[in-house]
């Protein structure tokens, strides 16, 4: 799926997404953010240039930065951003499935992390000037909207780590202690496959040089691979006890 | 006795030297001072602001940190028994580009950015002057400063050996740096360039450990939470996991040896792991009602076992299989279990657990790096925080850091730094949940989620839970906030810490009575943008000589001082302020030792004011006495450590009596 096929208005320089006319002063694109710098000399005097001065500078370099990116960088958002929507599905079934109140605990805090990082990847899409794709879930349905009619009806379940139509549907029939069970198991392997898509993107050359980017994946792969430690003891134990 | 007269003088000057000269002017009454220094009898003995006990703690309300206007150099404040001295916005080079964190030496500030270091001079903290601004892009150039060297951590792609801007744009490069860059600041105002060390995953952050026994050399321990670079562009880093290649860069730490008389022979000596058969400690994740179940069982006779470090019930079935083994083990053919059988099984029964669960898979090998290690060389301890847990770590042997105590915490997402006591009985770990781009101090977050974890430590070296502590005030969904870095700030007697949480600003608590922290002080900005969260707020604050710095991500460097307040008197910041650091690494953290002052003695004494371990009329008595020894009547202070010495077995506080006297004792001898 190559999502740079619906971009319109950007040129591709050397894997470099560059955005012409970036800047309010009309100044020439640039990359690097030392650059920006250079260029704004001129309108700011010193350090202690006013804050509407300051200001300006300060927005004119994140813009800048933000032209950073790769066609990787965009793709990794844009599908971790379907990955964690379905692992919002699997935990809202925590509640209704009668889970223990230790997964229960866990699915809400999985629900409030991935919907924040959500939130953030598609901020960080919009800045970009990147398709955005919007959520809607129904029950076990996924739908994300906002990529064009090619992407409305795109299989998710080819991403590493996600559960296909027949698990999903197992975990939603799974109850009490058998429920803990499965979703710890195909939790696991969820995390794992976005830990997989964030090792991925870090091999892939010129990607993660945008520090949102980096950030973001960093921060995915820290929290999930925490996250996958501590839901791999949960399985134990549950496994122990039987 | 500088630090008993210097009352927030009206203006700043220059240095530190000429707040003594201010000092002296004050005591010679050239100069007039704004505050409640007056040094006549009533004042010896009526305290301006009463002192009042953390149990009393009034906060304003409503929490003016509620609603503020978004703005990046003009975002609204609010302000709680803090004094802002200055914010200075970054050089313009640095302006829009991530602040990080902060290290300290003389009246320099060492400001991390994800494009280079700047070096601040605050020897007037009303108006910091910029020493140098020093291109060098990486994040998160993490900062530590000892004598004339300067440290500071790159951890992503694009941090390059020649500190040029353009990053580095292929997945293998021999440009890419991602480790420890080493500086000579002999000339601070010119920093040299003058080594690197590569390592396999990069330096998130790392901790410069100063052993009191090694004075040739220091440590560098280094966190790098990043994937593992490419054996193409590192040979010596491999991806695999230990049990495949026993040369894994996974599951480890690394620590650096750094000659002093020749730094650029700076290297990776161990790769410690530390983590290494790290069993799941025990976490206090059991609810009450699962508890009362065991317990409940256990009255049965059934069979309970440890594992991940709760207590289980097993099922029957379970317990039927292994007595089957057992009694076969026993040569019992019978098909009826003895009490003798069951007796064995009871016995074997922790061991066959351990052996079926034990194995050697992942949960075995633990965390597979640590965020941040906290250095406490004095005690020769070291608090971990790595990924889902907090570790105690002996560094007596600073190439060989060993592993003495873990917790886990069913309410922790990402252990992130770790902050001691000053005597070391104590420490408070942070949970970094989120990674700090997230807003999780909304008023749906959980007060456990996103928090500090604060411990205590036994004689055994083990760490037992107490309470949680986060920002009391909610913030907005524009708001990246959580627990991040902080430092002690040094009031003799108690334990204070001044923190971050990003955009949450940041908050002064005491946490003396570990079970129960309470909020004291705070500092708060609007959200950076009105419209969408961007990255802001205090990234690291802390606590030198004096002064509160704060390195805020997008606003620059905030200076504060504190404001006296019924909760921490001028006395106790006057005693604090007698502390005076040559350089600061939070992450190395040093033990204070507070000199023999009339000050410390004052804060003793308002200290047994605000918790009733003495009479109204002993501490009158105390007040009114040590006022005359300052004006030279010293003769009173033997009498008065006899006479509350006397008193002590009856006080509350009976070891800080002790103390006192111990302290009045010892200004007479001076």
């Amino acid at each position: 799926m190559d999502i740079l096929n619906l971009k319109s208005g950007m040129l591709f320089k050397a894997g470099k997404l560059v955005l012409i006319l970036f800047l309010a002063a009309g100044l020439s694109a640039c990359k690097s953010s030392q650059k920006a710098t250079e260029e704004y000399d001129e309108e700011v005097s010193d350090t202690s240039g006013t804050h509407d001065e300051l200001e300006k500078l300060f927005w004119a370099r994140q813009d800048s930065a933000r032209m950073n990116f790769t066609e990787a960088d965009a793709e990794f958002m844009t599908k971790m951003i379907a990955h964690h929507a379905q692992a919002l599905i699997m935990s809202r079934l925590a509640p209704e499935n009668n889970a223990s109140s230790q997964i229960q605990t866990l699915a809400a805090r999985i629900i409030n992390a991935q919907k924040d990082e959500i939130k953030s990847m598609q901020k960080w899409l919009r800045d970009r000037e990147q398709p955005v794709p919007e959520v809607h879930i129904e029950g076990l349905n996924l739908m994300i909207h906002g990529l064009g009619k090619h992407h409305q009806h795109m299989d998710h379940t080819n991403m590493a780590g996600m559960l296909s139509p027949a698990q999903l549907k197992e975990l939603s029939e799974a109850k009490g202690e058998e429920f803990d069970r499965l979703y710890l198991k195909y939790m696991i392997d969820h995390h794992k496959g976005a830990v997989t898509m964030v090792e991925k993107l870090f091999s892939t050359d010129g990607a993660a040089q945008d520090e949102g980017a980096f950030r973001l994946a960093t921060d995915i792969q820290v929290d999930q691979k925490t996250e996958i430690e501590r839901m791999q003891l949960m399985l134990d134990e549950i496994t122990a006890s039987k | 006795m500088k630090s008993d007269i210097i009352k927030r003088p009206a203006v700043f000057t220059s240095s530190f030297k000429t707040l003594c000269m201010l000092a002296l002017a004050v005591v010679l009454g050239a100069y007039g001072c704004s505050s409640s220094s007056m040094m006549d009898d009533t004042s010896a003995t009526v305290p301006a602001i009463e002192p009042k006990p953390m149990t009393e703690v009034t906060p304003p309300s409503p929490d003016p940190r509620v609603g503020l206007k978004a703005g990046l150099f003009d975002a609204e404040e609010a302000i709680w028994n803090l004094n802002m001295l200055s914010q200075t916005p970054p050089p313009k080079d640095f302006v829009g580009v991530t602040n990080s964190d902060l290290a300290f030496k003389d009246n320099y500030v060492f400001q991390g950015n994800y494009n280079g270091v700047i070096v601040w001079d605050v020897s007037n903290p009303r108006s910091p002057e910029l020493v140098v601004d020093y291109l060098c892009p990486a994040s998160q150039s993490d900062v530590s400063v000892y004598g004339n060297l300067l440290f500071v951590s790159g951890e992503g792609f694009g941090g390059r050996l020649d500190c040029g801007t353009e990053g580095v744009q292929t997945a293998v490069s021999q440009e890419r740096l991602r480790g420890i860059r080493i500086f000579d600041i002999t000339n601070v105002e010119e920093p040299k360039y003058i080594a690197n060390v590569q390592t396999c995953r990069g330096s998130h952050t790392h901790s410069l450990l100063k052993d009191p026994e090694d004075d040739e050399n220091v440590y560098v321990y280094v966190s790098g939470s990043a994937p593992v670079r490419p054996a193409e562009e590192m040979p010596e880093c491999v991806n695999a996991m230990p049990e495949d290649d026993p040369n894994s860069s996974l599951f480890r730490i690394e620590v650096i040896k750094v000659p002093l008389d020749n730094p650029q022979e700076a290297a990776i000596v161990s790769s410690p792991r530390i983590f290494e058969d790290l069993k799941a400690p025990p976490t206090h994740g059991l609810a009450p009602a699962d508890l009362e179940r065991v317990r409940e069982a256990k009255e049965r006779g059934a069979f309970v076992v440890e594992i991940g470090g709760s207590p289980r019930v097993l099922p029957d079935r379970f317990v039927n299989q292994l007595m089957g083994n057992v009694m076969q083990q026993r040569g019992n053919e019978t098909g009826e279990p003895t009490a003798a059988d069951s007796a064995a099984l009871r016995e074997q029964l922790p061991d066959m657990i351990a052996q079926m669960f034990g194995g050697g898979d992942a949960k075995e090998r633990g965390p597979n790096q640590c965020h941040d290690i906290t250095l406490y060389p004095e005690i020769g301890l070291a608090g971990g925080a790595c990924e889902g847990y907090g570790l105690l770590l002996d560094i007596t042997d600073p190439v060989n850091p060993k592993r003495v105590d873990a917790v886990a915490d069913s309410n922790f997402s990402y252990w992130h730094s770790a902050t001691f006591s000053n005597d070391g009985k104590k420490i408070l770990f942070t949970d970094e949940w989120g990674g700090g781009g997230q807003p999780k101090c909304r008023e749906t977050d959980p007060y456990e989620w996103g928090a500090n974890a604060l411990f205590t430590i036994n004689d055994n070296r083990e760490m037992e839970f107490q309470s949680y502590y986060k920002l009391p005030a909610p913030q907005t969904e524009l708001e990246n906030c959580v627990a991040h870095n902080g430092s002690l700030i040094p009031v003799p007697g108690r334990e204070i810490m001044v923190q971050s949480w990003y955009q949450g600003g940041i908050s002064v608590f005491d946490w003396t009575d570990v079970s129960n922290p309470v909020e004291i002080a705070f500092h708060d900005r609007g959200p950076t943008d009105s419209t969408s969260m961007g990255m802001g707020g205090s990234w690291s604050v802390y606590w030198y000589n004096g002064l509160i710095i704060n390195s805020e991500i997008a606003r620059g460097l905030d200076i504060f001082e504190l404001e006296p307040s019924p909760y921490i008197t001028q006395n106790e910041i006057d005693a604090a302020n007698t502390i005076e650091l040559d350089y600061l690494n939070a992450q190395g953290q040093p033990m204070f030792e507070w000199p023999t002052t009339f000050a410390l003695a004052k804060a003793y004494v308002d200290q047994l004011d605000r918790n009733d371990g003495l009479s109204d009329a002993d501490i009158a008595s105390l007040r009114a006495g040590i006022s005359s020894a300052e004006r030279g009547n010293k003769n009173v202070l033997n009498e008065l450590a006899g006479t509350i010495e006397a008193k002590a077995g009856s006080s509350s506080h009976s070891e800080k009596v002790h103390t006192l006297a111990q302290t009045l004792r010892d200004l007479a001898s001076m």
